[in-house]
């Protein structure tokens, strides 16, 4: 057993194992952590997608959970989905002035050889 | 005698999955229909029924659709990439917004420098050699001019803006 308990068995007020899935993504110095994952998602089916995964990605899967938790916790009815709209939206804006802009330099250099040529 | 509680005609998707009595009051069954039911296993499995509910009764009635849909995409999204789920996504199109950016800056640069030299004629001005350096300019090293560190800390560091 770990003499000292990760966040999710502190939360789960449970003992924590040797082999605790969660104890090397959630410490014990960062309750709220574990405290918004589990809320969101479960700590039996974060434990089941960490199982699922080889260890050497479960770092950066519980990071993307966390995000999403929290961004969840934050805008109940969208979630990150909101992020990802909202992205959507500004490149779609983006490739409109892109566009716009190409055809102005487009103009613009016709112009500019009309007048050198018409200089000659 | 079994069966004397009235039976719903149709169970919800959610019901159905959890083997359960469909009732009136069911909250999953007005975004849940029967015909669903691989929409509801996906969102079951990466946020577990109970949760789903909880989600949803914290909702605003007329939020709920919007909530069960966003709920639907990120399942869908994470089961398919179960590392990184929707991150992956975001990252993406940020990625994609750095590449919009850099080339509308070239575009911009570029307009000037011909509304320039079209406006004023100087053979000083080198405003179109500025515009073909930033054409060889790779976007990545434009922005880590601006003291970023490197393209993935910038890519990953979604408490920020990613563009103004």
């Amino acid at each position: 057993m770990n003499p000292k308990r990760c966040a999710a068995c502190k939360y789960l007020r449970r003992r924590c194992p040797k082999d605790c899935i969660f104890a090397p993504y959630f410490p014990p110095n960062d309750p709220a952590k574990f405290a918004c994952i589990h809320r969101i998602y479960g700590a039996g089916n974060v434990s089941k997608m960490l199982q699922q995964l080889p260890e050497q990605t479960r770092a950066e899967a519980v990071e993307s959970l966390c995000f999403e938790a929290k961004c969840r916790v934050d805008d109940p009815v969208y979630g990150c989905v909101g992020i990802i709209h909202l992205l959507q939206t500004q490149i779609q804006n983006a490739q409109n002035e892109l566009a716009k802009t190409q055809a102005e330099v487009a103009v613009a250099q016709t112009n500019l050889s009309q007048t050198q040529n018409s200089d000659f | 005698m079994r069966g004397h509680e009235p039976r719903s005609s149709s169970s919800c998707a959610a019901c159905k999955l959890l083997k359960r009595r469909c009732t009136p009051t069911c909250i999953f069954a007005p975004y849940f229909r029967s015909s669903d039911l691989i929409t509801f296993a996906k969102v079951h499995k990466v946020f577990g029924a109970s949760n789903v509910s909880k989600l949803l009764g914290e909702v605003p009635e007329e939020q709920r659709q919007e909530t069960v849909n966003s709920l639907a995409y990120e399942a869908e999204v994470r089961l398919k990439d179960p590392v990184y789920g929707c991150i992956g996504a975001i990252a993406s199109l940020q990625k994609k917004m750095l590449e919009l950016q850099h080339d509308l800056a070239v575009a911009r640069t570029r307009l000037l420098a011909h509304s320039g030299v079209s406006n004023h004629v100087s053979q000083l001005d080198n405003s179109p050699e500025l515009a073909a350096f930033l054409d060889l300019v790779p976007y990545s090293d434009l922005m880590l001019l601006d003291g970023s560190t490197s393209l993935d800390a910038y890519l990953y560091d979604l408490g920020q803006p990613p563009f103004v």
